[in-house]
């Protein structure tokens, strides 16, 4: 809907293992028209969206403009809250996340996530990257697959010579390398994070970023971020979003990066980015 | 500079000496609840320590003072405490994890919540009667030391529901949210995460609620646990005595070498006590987040 193989998108500048530019990229996640209400508050308002396979699509906008719902609503994590309601459609390869036939645990386990604050859990290494396996029932070597993750997630090296030590040991850089770890477990299709260095010092949250790049060419990764730096980095698409008078989140923008962040077609868009509000 | 020293009035030393009011008296409280404790343990050990030995630990009660032991108090007890925890933990951690984990907010719930912390204050007689009525007689288990136990069993229940659930809140939302990303359904998060999480909590609260049965005497004597036995329980459906009776009845005869007796029987039941405890806490400490690998 939104990739026009005739545009090319202008990949961050150090992508160059990506799809070569002009090739076009499959849409692996959707959303069409979609609204959020807790209770009688809109949260959201008629997003549309599209995010490519293999590609890194940031999310930005100022505080409590939905961005975090948003992300929320692709794995359905917006279940948990009881007076939530979507309306409109979430598509993953072609097919409505909240239709009633869909298996919400089957979801998770293909759209996987990483929060804000690093929430291992109070186990071991080896535990904390060996759960989602045992629990989808992984019929294999869990060694191995706990060892790939955690190369994937540029943790191994750290951690190879003590995987039975707590988790809540390491650093909160390592712990959230743990995380991804732990989602890149279950060979997921779509990584969504959530502000992923928010919580993180700038040395960590450079490895992360680097982490990001790499996962880019197997993954499709949508992050939420309020650092334009991050987003100007890292991502090959930007979505702008915005809170209107009544509260409610619109999407402003979406382009490739590089036009975003240099050509901006829209009024919010340049004000947001060049820091005169938000 | 100025304008500040004019509006605060900082009185520091004021503030000083208060704190340092309030602490000793703290202290003191502390102090006073450790002498009582002492003194308790302290007098008891004294007039008891003499009369305690392995023959005291492995007769059974008698007329004579010299020859009357704990034997049957003490296997009477460890009966009926196996028997109530049999019964009380299961049903006290499930319901807490229903309640925690599945009920959904609603009022029904609240009723059930606030009904489990009003009985958790209903005097123990009062459980006793309806062991009597109920375990005794309706389901006609005698006067048995399995009727004992479920009636210790529902007497405590309410002390493991409430630290349960206290132990399962406390457990934080974003391990929750972890395992669900995961792909969990709703039981592995609450079986492999929460209750692991909230294991500590729920042996405290274990070891507390036994501490509790451990000691009470009021239902028991509703239920008929007798006075004077010549034997051990065989099984559950026999009767028997406990430790807190024997005691009760040993301090109640005027003569000097009864209330001997019944020193040495409360070292036996504090012994009893702390075992039971140590057990517990070595577990709880096993469980703890560090420990576990």
């Amino acid at each position: 809907m939104v990739f026009d193989p005739e545009t090319e998108p202008v990949p961050a500048e150090s992508a160059e293992q990506r799809p070569a530019a002009g090739t076009p990229s499959p849409t692996v996640l959707e959303t069409r028209d979609l609204d959020v209400y807790y209770g009688h508050f809109q949260a959201l308002r008629s997003v549309s969206l599209a995010f490519p396979a293999r590609q890194i699509t940031a999310i930005i906008g100022p505080s409590g403009c939905g961005k975090s719902t948003l992300l929320r609503c692709f794995n359905r994590m917006n279940d948990m809250i009881h007076n939530f309601r979507a309306e409109g459609e979430v598509l993953f390869e072609g097919r409505d996340i909240y239709e009633r036939a869909m298996d919400v645990v089957d979801v998770r386990r293909r759209i996987g996530m990483v929060f804000q604050k690093p929430n291992p859990f109070p186990k071991s290494v080896y535990e904390n990257v060996a759960f989602g396996a045992r629990i989808n029932g992984y019929e294999g070597r869990l060694d191995e697959i706990v060892q790939r993750a955690l190369r994937r997630a540029a943790l191994w090296d750290e951690v190879k010579d003590n995987l039975r030590q707590n988790a809540l040991a390491l650093s909160g850089g390592q712990q959230q390398r743990l995380c991804i770890a732990r989602a890149l477990a279950i060979e997921p299709e779509v990584i969504l994070m959530d502000e992923p260095c928010s919580a993180l010092d700038p040395v960590a949250t450079l490895k992360i970023e680097d982490l990001m790049r790499e996962l880019a060419r197997d993954y499709a990764i949508v992050i939420v971020t309020h650092n334009m730096q991050q987003a100007a980095r890292v991502s090959d698409w930007t979505t702008v979003m915005m809170m209107a008078e009544d509260r409610a989140g619109e999407m402003v923008e979406f382009g490739a990066t590089r036009e975003v962040f240099t050509n901006p077609r829209d009024r919010r868009t340049e004000d947001y980015i060049t820091g005169r509000f938000g | 500079m100025t304008t500040a020293e004019t509006t605060f009035r900082r009185r520091l030393l004021a503030r000083k000496s208060s704190g340092i009011g309030f602490a000793i008296l703290c202290l003191a409280a502390t102090l006073f609840a450790i002498a009582a404790l002492a003194v308790l343990l302290i007098d008891v050990t004294s007039q008891g320590i003499g009369r305690l030995s392995w023959d005291f630990v492995n007769s059974f009660p008698s007329r004579k003072p010299e020859e009357a032991g704990i034997k049957a108090a003490l296997w009477g007890t460890i009966w009926m405490m196996g028997l109530t925890a049999m019964f009380a933990v299961p049903l006290g951690l499930g319901a807490a994890i229903y309640l925690e984990e599945y009920a959904g907010r609603n009022w029904i719930t609240r009723i059930v919540e606030v009904n489990i912390a009003n009985l958790a204050g209903v005097p123990s007689i009062v459980y006793g009667l309806l062991g009597l009525a109920l375990f005794v007689r309706a389901l006609e288990l005698q006067r048995s030391v399995l009727a004992g136990a479920l009636t210790m069993a529902l007497l405590v229940l309410p002390i493991i529901i409430i630290a349960a659930q206290e132990a399962l809140r406390a457990v934080p939302s974003s391990i929750r949210e972890a395992a669900y990303a995961l792909g969990a359904t709703r039981s592995q998060m609450v079986f492999r995460q929460v209750v692991p999480g909230a294991l500590p909590g729920m042996l405290t609260g274990i070891i507390l609620a036994l501490s509790r049965a451990i000691g009470e005497t009021a239902p028991l004597i509703m239920i008929g646990a007798l006075l004077f036995v010549p034997f051990t329980p065989a099984g559950p459906l026999d009767r028997f005595t406990a430790l807190p009776i024997q005691i009760f009845n040993w301090a109640s005869r005027p003569q000097k070498e009864f209330q001997e007796n019944a020193a040495a029987g409360i070292i036996v039941l504090l012994a009893v006590l702390l075992t039971m405890n140590a057990v517990a806490i070595v577990l709880r400490n096993r469980f703890q987040s560090g420990h576990r690998g």
